[in-house]
């Protein structure tokens, strides 16, 4: 917001105040941790409306989808590290090699201090709170910038959080490019991103300053593959839900475009066609179940898609849009050049082109010859062409026969690959992300063996050459002790 | 160059590097080659660093040899995928996270350890199944050269390349688009290693130094104090002089302390490395040299030599040499020393010893030599650090159950055992859905019966949704604006 001026002096003023607190031990207690993640599913609950509210006015967003995919989904991972995190907290205890004898070792998760958490506009909710989760359950203090782009929601936050989150140690800071920027040139500890490739290049570079580890969630074209032997009418709703019921297509892990088969292509279509109708009426610009496009910028950004001469002609359904609401109808493309506009940028939006090639199989070195995607589908019954799509297509994460529904499943890792991002989170990674897996030994003085210290002689050397032949722990046990030169003595050997 | 990248690319895209057997066979060889090298890498190293052979084999040879046979023998355990439980609502189907190679890789190692910091990262690229390029410093020639003429011997040639050269060859390297890029050496460098890999989204590990502190409990050690003060001097002469990222940086003891522990060092540093103390490793090139040469010559910092600070330029040698407080603000209290040279800081308690390390940038590793478990206690929560050893130096380094790596000016990213296949390998999620049972509750048109099925599903409460199919239990009213 243009009237919350946010300048340096006082975002330095505002990292220093968190990293008293942080320093102060506060956020390392479990009953803290336990005290934020129960802080918001309680705004979740009192703030249910107020947030439904926020995205409708945003995002245009049907309550259904808020309800699922921000409040729901926000509540269950809060619910599940609250379950889990006594667990997540214990040291692991790992056995120390016999090198080390007598001695025992373990892996403790500590909180890396302060992070920074910088959101998206589409799930403008999940996408600030859900890291938020992650870096309260590892004891970190944080600041989350929501995006400019969803105001609503972003100032929604702003008031919320102080209230029911510990003020002093999670902090909301409003604003766009000039916000963003004072906040990088600060220390973080850890800096995690949701968005575009391009900013999460600058974010990456504005982290080399402290050498800051960073998350990047990016997106990318997720393909979906669509074999014939598969039950039509599931798939086809599936694709629906995956594409147009995730924000009207403007989500990283929505289904960004089909490859499927010349022959099955007609049938495909057809049934693409029926159940949209089904789904979203016959004029699905006035469908209250359909997400509007945020605003002008990407209402005009997709709709020049759509314009370029060689892609308008290949609109088989759709195509209607209404820039005074900000609405384009579900809109499937069939056969588009591959160098046009809409196949070489993510989408972001309610177009599908659908591209047929004669073998399924092709599909695959096309997909490999692009960037790596967040998410590739494939629908089929055949186990062959399973196992070669899970070996090898690289992305982010694979769900077969059906689309974005890894993302709901905590014990899977969610992130991307390459251009796609880096990290992941959900669940007990969320927990790791924003943790250092600081590795422990505890020795004792018990058996230290005089072998160990210098002066060497040449026979030790010898000893351990033998050792070699026997067993390596047992060189090795040898060896650790003799962290010392070998000198002048060995220059014989 | 150009050509190499693009060969290893497509080396990559054929898929050769994916199976289990080319990544076995490329760490047999990789074992052949150390067992049939040995001498030569004696050699090598004895003419880049002065490194005796017991030390090469301690340091080098010998901590890679049990790392081949670890992931060797974890290898097929590491390659299969995980199973992961799925929530009973998405039945039918399995979930699994499989470890794919990210492709083609770049190794940037240092000179100190020019084997083992190039070879123990090669190990976790081609157990991941990776294709690599490691460019080896040029600060260690005769290594350099030595894996550039030998690795092509064992290794496979189109997967594995060695590309030699300096700063400019670094330099080269970095425009070129990588799936992964690891880096052994400084901050400096590191810095400008991300910052590149930033231009391709190219997530990087960095292993840095940073000053590695030993707090040192004297007064709780009773008659360990002996064995603690050998550990402490082998930890910080005897891993290449000092010039190492996990060698004991600066002591910090009582003052009360002070007299009676620089005794026995010194009685320690007569014993372990003879009374000229010539028998440690010369420093490695003039340029670290005359660095540290230089940090001995701050008149303040001259003044606190307790023992040793003898130097010798023609053998680029430097004595083991203790300093007794030197101003906390000379540049040997703030960069790293890499070198023979070791800061001894008193305090009133040792406790003060946390808020001492807590005012600096976060360590490689802390060492605590301690009888008092409460202290352990505080020392693990409320430092921060790549890794904590009580009671010894440097052995963390050979277990491969425990992560390597820093955090914070240390580095980011960690390996060895499972953790190196893990810095090369991407976790992919992957969700494989039957056909049966499809809940049209997931799709629009949205209502009230939807609605409230998956607040319910969220849950995971099947008793409500089994009542609710029933129609045994109400819900209210769907909100379309």
């Amino acid at each position: 917001m243009a009237s919350n001026k946010f300048d340096v002096e006082a975002t330095t003023l505002m990292v220093e105040e968190l990293r008293g607190t942080f320093n102060a031990g506060k956020t390392r207690s479990y009953e803290w941790r336990v005290a934020q993640l129960k802080g918001i599913i309680k705004m979740m609950d009192d703030r249910e409306q107020e947030i439904i509210e926020a995205l409708r006015l945003d995002l245009g967003k049907p309550e259904f989808e808020s309800a699922v995919y921000e409040i729901g989904m926000l509540k269950s991972s809060c619910a599940r590290a609250l379950k889990e995190l006594k667990h997540w907290m214990m040291p692991e205890k790992v056995k120390s090699s016999i090198v080390a004898f007598p001695s025992s070792a373990e892996i403790v998760s500590e909180p890396l201090g302060a992070v920074l958490i910088i959101s998206a506009w589409n799930y403008p909710i999940l996408l600030s709170l859900d890291p938020i989760v992650g870096a309260v359950a590892a004891g970190n203090v944080a600041v989350l910038k929501p995006s400019e782009i969803a105001p609503a929601s972003s100032s929604l936050l702003a008031k919320y959080v102080p209230e029911y989150l510990d003020s002093s140690a999670i902090r909301v800071v409003e604003g766009g490019v000039p916000e963003t920027t004072a906040l990088l040139d600060q220390k973080w500890d850890k800096i995690f991103y949701t968005g575009n490739g391009r900013v999460g290049r600058i974010v990456m570079a504005a982290a080399v300053k402290h050498l800051t580890p960073v998350v990047l969630e990016l997106g990318g074209k997720s393909p979906v593959i669509v074999d014939s032997d598969v039950n039509l009418k599931v798939a086809v709703k599936r694709i629906i839900a995956g594409k147009w019921g995730l924000n009207n297509g403007q989500a990283c892990i929505s289904a960004d475009y089909i490859i499927t088969t010349k022959d099955f292509v007609p049938k495909l279509v057809d049934s693409l066609k029926h159940q949209l109708e089904k789904f979203y009426g016959i004029n699905p610009l006035e469908s209250k179940d359909l997400s509007r496009i945020v605003n002008s910028n990407h209402f005009d950004r997709l709709t020049k898609l759509l314009d370029e001469e060689k892609v308008s002609s290949k609109i088989i359904h759709g195509g209607q849009s209404d820039r005074a609401q900000l609405k384009i109808a579900p809109t499937i493309l069939l056969d588009v050049p591959e160098d046009s506009l809409i196949m070489s940028e993510e989408i972001f939006g309610p177009l599908l082109p659908i591209l047929t090639v004669d073998r399924l199989e092709e599909s695959f070195d096309f997909i490999r010859s692009r960037s790596k995607p967040l998410a590739a589908y494939l629908f089929t019954n055949r186990k062959k062409l399973k196992d070669e799509f899970v070996r090898t297509i690289s992305a982010g994460g694979i769900a077969i026969n059906d689309i974005a529904l890894h993302l709901v499943v905590p014990s899977l890792p969610y992130g991307g690959v390459g251009e796609s991002g880096m990290g992941s989170y959900h669940g007990k990674f969320s927990f790791d992300v924003f943790s250092h897996k600081k590795s422990v030994l505890y020795r004792s003085f018990v058996a230290d063996a005089p072998a160990r210290y210098p002066p060497y002689s040449q026979g030790k050397l010898r000893l351990l050459k033998a050792l070699v032949v026997g067993s390596v722990l047992a060189v090795i046990s040898a060896l650790i002790g003799l962290p010392e030169h070998f000198g002048s003595k060995d220059k014989s050997a | 160059m150009e050509a190499s990248i693009t060969e290893l690319r497509h080396t990559f895209r054929s898929g050769i590097t994916r199976s289990y057997s080319w990544r076995k066979s490329q760490l047999q060889s990789l074992s052949k080659l150390l067992s049939d090298n040995e001498h030569q890498c004696f050699q090598a190293l004895r003419q880049d660093l002065g490194k005796s052979n017991l030390e090469c084999y301690k340091d080098e040879i010998g901590p890679l040899k049990k790392s081949v046979d670890y992931a060797l023998s974890h290898l097929k355990d590491w390659m299969n995928p995980k199973k992961v439980g799925i929530p009973m609502i998405f039945f039918p189907s399995k979930g699994e996270i499989k470890s794919e190679p990210f492709g083609l890789v770049l190794i940037i190692s240092s000179w100190n350890f020019p084997f083992n910091l190039a070879l123990e990262p090669l190990i976790g690229a081609l157990a991941a199944g990776n294709t690599v390029v490691i460019k080896p410093s040029e600060y260690a020639q005769a290594c350099s050269s030595f894996l550039a003429d030998t690795l092509p011997l064992y290794l496979d040639k189109m997967a594995v390349k060695v590309i030699e050269g300096d700063a400019d060859t670094t330099q080269q390297l970095l425009q070129y688009k990588w799936d992964k890029i690891f880096f052994t050496g400084s901050p400096r460098v590191g810095r400008l290693v991300m910052s590149e890999a930033a231009k391709h989204l190219t997530p990087v590990t960095l292993e840095l130094g940073g000053k590695c502190p030993v707090i040192f409990d004297f007064g709780s050690m009773s008659s360990d104090i002996q064995v603690a003060v050998k550990r402490v001097a082998s930890g910080k002469w005897g891993v290449c002089s000092g010039q190492a990222c996990l060698a004991i940086d600066y002591l910090l003891v009582e003052e009360k302390f002070a007299s009676p522990l620089i005794d026995l060092l010194k009685g320690t540093i007569n014993k372990l490395y003879g009374e000229n103390s010539r028998n440690i490793p010369r420093m490695a090139n003039k340029r670290n040299f005359g660095r540290l040469q230089k940090l001995l010559e701050d008149p303040l910092v001259a003044d606190s030599v307790i023992h040793g600070g003898s130097v010798d330029e023609e053998n680029l040698h430097i004595e083991p040499t203790i300093l007794l407080n030197p101003p906390l603000n000379s540049e040997v209290m703030a960069d790293e020393i890499f070198g023979p040279i070791l800061p001894i800081i008193t305090l009133n308690n040792i406790l003060e010893s946390i808020e001492f390390i807590n005012s600096r940038p976060k360590p490689l590793t802390i060492y605590a030599f301690t009888h008092n478990e409460a202290l352990k206690d505080r020392i693990s929560t409320e430092t921060s650090s790549g890794s904590i050893v009580f009671n010894d130096v440097i052995i963390h380094f050979l277990c491969d159950e425990l992560p390597f790596g820093g955090v914070g000016q240390s580095g980011t990213g960690s390996y060895h055992g499972k953790y190196s296949f893990d810095a090369f390998s991407h976790e992919k999620p992957v969700l494989d859905r039957g056909f049966l049972l499809e809940l049209d509750a997931r799709y629009p048109p949205w209502n009230a019966f939807k609605m409230e099925f998956v607040r319910l599903a969220y849950k995971l409460n099947y008793f409500g949704l089994l009542l609710l199919f029933l129609g045994l239990r109400s819900y209210g009213s769907y909100n379309d604006h």
